[in-house]
């Protein structure tokens, strides 16, 4: 019963918690059902990918109503990549957010700020689920509407101007996928997606060519290209980003940036790889043109700009950018090897970014702030949280044994295959950047001087430090063990590539 | 023990240690012990492969696939046999050192201390026995990390800012140009094995790759190697002097330094090939800018008052005679190149050795102080006689066969200026290295003043340890088949595929 429903539940067991938290009202009450909620979707999921990896795809009818014309949730290896992601980011970040959210967000929205959280999970899920095109801007906009609301619990008033202008952009790029949707809509006149894949290689009904060669589909695709480059921040369409993992209680940063980014890009790589076999996009605009340069401005720009941030987290949430553009730079290799080197990064950047915004929120509950000049030496004072940081960085930079160490050799070697040294070259040079940018961050927890007079601070409490050193560990496990995530990797990229029904 | 028994244990050794050093550090002298211990054990497994892989073993050792093409994986070759053999049996000698040291230093953290160590020796033993280019670089970016705690030691300002450097410098060269010189040749080749007689040839013949395209490779790989310090990479070396001598003496003069040479002549033997090296037209702008780096660092040591560092920027010009022969790419000069890591590395130990010993006993660190001191501490002085004779290359030293051969080498090439650089060089060399014990032995004493004016000899287990070192210089020079054997094996293989 449980297994045959398990993947409906994986987006109903939050979705029916969230209520339950707002209900409990203050108090622990609410952290517990959160949690709950969310460990249990977390052994679903992992039961789900052993079987999606075992059995292959599992299709399942929502509500009995049998595709095209009931609502549709499949979940494949790509989607199995990205929801273990998910969902083992947030098992982490829940016990991390207890002590956090604590001290972070008011007594009186604690228990929404759960209730948000779940919603959010639950949106992330369905998105990365649903082969429901529609159904999929539903499941982005509870995911958006979730994240506003807590962006907006932050623990600085410039955490609601950041919302506010997440909410404004987030809007624009849902409201750009509903037109690139309902452009494919009207060429085909279906939603599931597999069933939208089957139109759009008939003739057109002008004769020339096939459906998705007409300048519609071209436009749909642009539409819903513009619309989810906003979701990923893809460079220049990031602005809304650094403030709102700057100003976010750290838990949120942390789940966001491991999380919510990358869901939008397996969303951008579904519509891309609609089709069996032809990356349309690519055929039919000059996409892989536009989005290489565009990965590599980013990625070198934005982490100049991490090196002169004077708020860490803000330096981290830069950091995003450019390691969003690493991620893009493989997709627009549009080669399997660049696809699932590009998808292996997003697994090994969730689990970086993951262990170093929990490392920041550390500092934050001890020191209060993340401005340089507040946490200026706390490293001594908090040893653990400092390994953690300096793990992740070290991931972060790509340094061997490391799982950010991997996911770069596959990166290059996917750029050399098409001999395009330039581009390997720059990424290259983003790399150094990185080196600096991470060692400024270690240079100034670790090794600056305590001011005088500043608080002496202790180590953050054990519900903190342990999920934070849990993601950095993490880090090294897949740095050394790594065939598992590269193979994981490796087939969700051809799950995406050959859609075979 | 099987042959693949011995690799692995070599490779586990020295974890054991860094673990048992860390188990013991409630006890001092235990802990020295089980340190001294695990370097005996690393040397004799060393030793007993060695004789393994002379009745003919080749044992390989598959660990596991970090991605395609990404294999870390271990076997023997007679370079890496040699390197390693060095690094193992230097290891407990300067363990020996250390303890003199550090104990009349009074140095903070000496768990750490020998942990690191213990740490530093393993990526070392990893660098030398492994079986492709993705093993090194991984082995090489851990040799990085493990060394940089005993850079910082000291925790104080310089020692940080050193530290800031030599992980800036190593870690961006390796990134930047190294990674991609190793993801480039998978891509180009298939494979990143290191194999007899190169890999690279193919590309070249089938048109995948142009002369050109290769001659960029190498340099990518010379330069990526920041560890063997070639000019303009080569300031974090004198700037990791701020370590406590025993680190300047095995890692900036033997393990680290050498790792880098050991990668640049792994790289020219086993993936480009000697006939391919030659057939390269930049593997001569290579040759020169080493060569220029002989020139321009024994020209800089000379200005430094600074033992430690006037040995540093030594080292510097000692380690472009190898990365000169690897370039210039004769059988002669590769193994002239392969014996200097030898010779170089017991006569620069030496030189360190003797250089720490004036800082603890009569903290002097400038050879400006240190005329007539032979009268209070001969037995350190006469050390370092035979390891600047060694770096000169001067018998009776180990230090003769290797410039000798190099030498040959460089005629052999044709490239009459190569050779006079190095000959320029060694004359350098007895300027700036032999005036130390000139001053040492024959000027007066200057007058004594300050509290450590009546010092006496060196602490016991550092003149064991130099006496130690001073004497494999000298054996070198009368037994040097061994080793020479060994770097001859590679140089064959890497002509006749």
């Amino acid at each position: 019963m449980i297994e045959q429903h398990a993947i409906a539940l994986v987006v109903v067991v939050p979705l029916l918690a969230a209520p339950l938290c707002v209900l409990t009202g203050r108090g622990r009450g609410a952290w517990t059902v959160a949690t709950a909620a969310i460990w249990s979707t977390f052994a679903l999921a992992l039961h789900l990918v052993q079987r999606v990896l075992t059995d292959g795809p599992i299709s399942y009818a929502m509500g009995g109503w049998e595709p095209p014309v009931g609502i549709e949730f499949r979940l494949d290896a790509a989607g199995a990549l990205v929801m273990l992601v998910i969902t083992g980011i947030a098992t982490i970040v829940a016990p991390y957010a207890r002590k956090s959210i604590e001290r972070e967000v008011d007594d009186f929205r604690q228990h929404r700020f759960y209730a948000c959280l779940l919603l959010c999970l639950c949106g992330l899920l369905g998105m990365t689920i649903t082969a429901d095109a529609f159904n999929l801007f539903v499941c982005l906009e509870i995911s958006s509407l979730s994240t506003y609301a807590m962006v907006a619990m932050g623990r600085d008033r410039r955490a609601f101007t950041a919302a506010f202008r997440y909410l404004l952009i987030g809007t624009v790029g849902a409201t750009f996928y509903l037109l690139g949707i309902g452009f494919l809509y009207i060429l085909t006149g279906t939603l599931n997606m597999a069933d939208m894949a089957e139109r759009l290689v008939q003739p057109a009904w002008d004769g020339e060519g096939l459906v998705h060669q007409t300048r519609t589909a071209r436009a749909a695709f642009a539409f819903l290209t513009v619309g989810l480059s906003l979701k990923i921040a893809i460079w220049p369409l990031h602005l809304w980003l650094p403030n709102v993992y700057a100003y976010a209680p750290s838990a949120v940063s942390a789940f966001l940036s491991a999380t919510a980014t990358k869901v939008a890009v397996l969303v951008l790589l579904r519509m891309f790889y609609l089709v069996d076999g032809i990356a349309m996009p690519f055929s039919t605009l000059p996409l892989a043109d536009t989005l290489v340069p565009l990965a590599l401005i980013g990625a070198i720009g934005t982490s100049i700009l991490a090196i002169y941030q004077e708020d860490l987290k803000r330096a981290l949430a830069y950091s995003s950018v450019a390691q969003v553009g690493y991620i893009v730079l493989g997709i627009g290799l549009a080669s399997t090897t660049g696809l699932s080197a590009s998808l292996l990064h997003l697994f090994n950047h969730a689990l970086m970014k993951g262990a170093l915004f929990c490392a920041m929120g550390c500092i934050v509950y001890r020191v209060g702030s993340t401005r340089i000049a507040a946490v200026r030496g706390v490293g001594r004072m908090m040893p653990w949280t400092t390994a953690a940081l300096i793990l992740g960085g070290l991931s972060l930079i790509g340094v061997p044994l490391t799982a950010g160490f991997t996911s770069k050799w596959a990166l290059i070697t996917a750029i050399l295959e098409q001999e395009r040294w330039l581009t390997a070259a720059l990424m290259l040079v983003s790399s150094l950047l990185a080196i600096i940018y991470v060692g400024r961050i270690i240079g100034i927890v670790l090794l600056a001087k305590r001011p005088r007079g500043a608080p002496q601070v202790g180590e953050a409490p054990v519900w903190m430090v342990a999920p934070t050193l849990v993601l950095a560990l993490l880090n090294l496990y897949f740095g050394i063990a790594s065939d598992t995530s590269s193979e994981l990797a490796m087939s969700a990229a051809q799950a995406l590539e050959e859609v075979a029904r | 023990m099987s042959p693949e028994a011995l690799l692995t244990t070599i490779l586990l050794t020295p974890l054991a240690g860094a673990v048992l050093i860390g188990l013991l550090r409630k006890a001092p002298n235990l802990r020295e012990t089980a340190s001294v211990l695990t370097g005996v054990a690393l040397f004799a497994c060393n030793y007993a492969l060695y004789s393994a892989f002379q009745d003919g073993a080749a044992p390989s050792l598959v660990l596991a696939e970090l991605a395609p093409g990404l294999q870390i994986a271990f076997t023997i070759e007679p370079l890496g046999l040699a390197f390693a053999l060095i690094a193992s049996l230097l290891w407990p000698v300067t363990t020996l050192y250390a303890i003199g040291y550090v104990r009349s230093h009074r140095e903070r953290n000496q768990t750490r201390f020998y942990a690191s160590f213990a740490l530093s020796l393993f990526a070392v033993m990893g660098l030398a026995y492994s079986a492709n280019l993705a093993t090194l670089f991984v082995c090489y970016e851990a040799l990085t990390l493990a060394t940089w705690p005993l850079v910082t030691h000291a925790n104080n300002r310089s020692a940080w800012a050193a530290g800031r450097v030599y992980l800036g410098i190593l870690m961006s060269t390796s990134i930047a140009f190294l990674l991609l010189a190793c993801v480039a040749t998978y891509v180009l080749t298939g494979t990143t094995d290191f194999t007899p007689g190169g890999i690279l040839s193919q590309p070249l013949a089938d048109g995948s790759a142009s002369s050109l395209g290769l001659g960029i490779l190498l340099m990518l790989f010379v330069f990526g190697t920041g560890k063997a310090a070639i000019m303009p990479f080569h300031r974090w070396l004198p700037n990791a002097m701020v370590a406590p001598t025993p680190v300047s003496a095995l890692l900036h003069a033997v393990a680290v330094v050498k790792a880098g040479v050991f990668t640049i002549l792994k790289v020219s033997v086993y993936i480009f090939g000697l006939d391919l090296m030659r057939e390269l037209d930049l593997h001569l702008v290579l040759a020169y800018l080493a060569a220029f780096t002989v020139v321009a660092a024994s020209v800089i040591a000379l200005g430094k008052d600074n033992l430690k560092e006037r040995l540093a920027y030594s080292t510097i010009g000692q380690l472009s005679y190898i990365t000169l022969g690897a370039m210039v790419a004769t059988p002669k000069a590769i193994e002239g190149a392969g014996l200097h890591i030898a010779a170089h590395a017991f006569g620069k130990i030496t030189l360190f050795f003797a250089a720490g010993a004036f800082i603890i006993t009569a903290h002097k660190s400038r050879v400006s102080q240190i005329d007539g001191i032979a009268k209070r501490m001969p037995i350190t002085m006469g050390c370092f006689l035979v390891g600047a004779l060694a770096i000169v290359g001067m018998p009776p030293t180990g230090g003769m066969w290797s410039k000798l051969l190099l030498v040959d080498g460089m005629a052999s090439s044709g490239h009459w200026p190569l050779m006079a650089a190095l000959l320029i060089s060694s004359l350098l060399n007895v300027v700036y290295l032999l005036s130390v014990p000139f001053r040492a032995f024959v000027l007066p004493e200057a007058p004594r003043t300050g509290s450590y004016a009546d010092h006496g000899m060196a602490p016991f287990l550092c003149r064991v340890a130099m006496v130690t070192t001073a004497s494999l210089t000298v054996l070198l020079f009368f037994f040097p088949d061994q080793v020479h054997g060994l770097v001859r094996l590679a140089a064959e293989s890497a002509t006749t595929p």
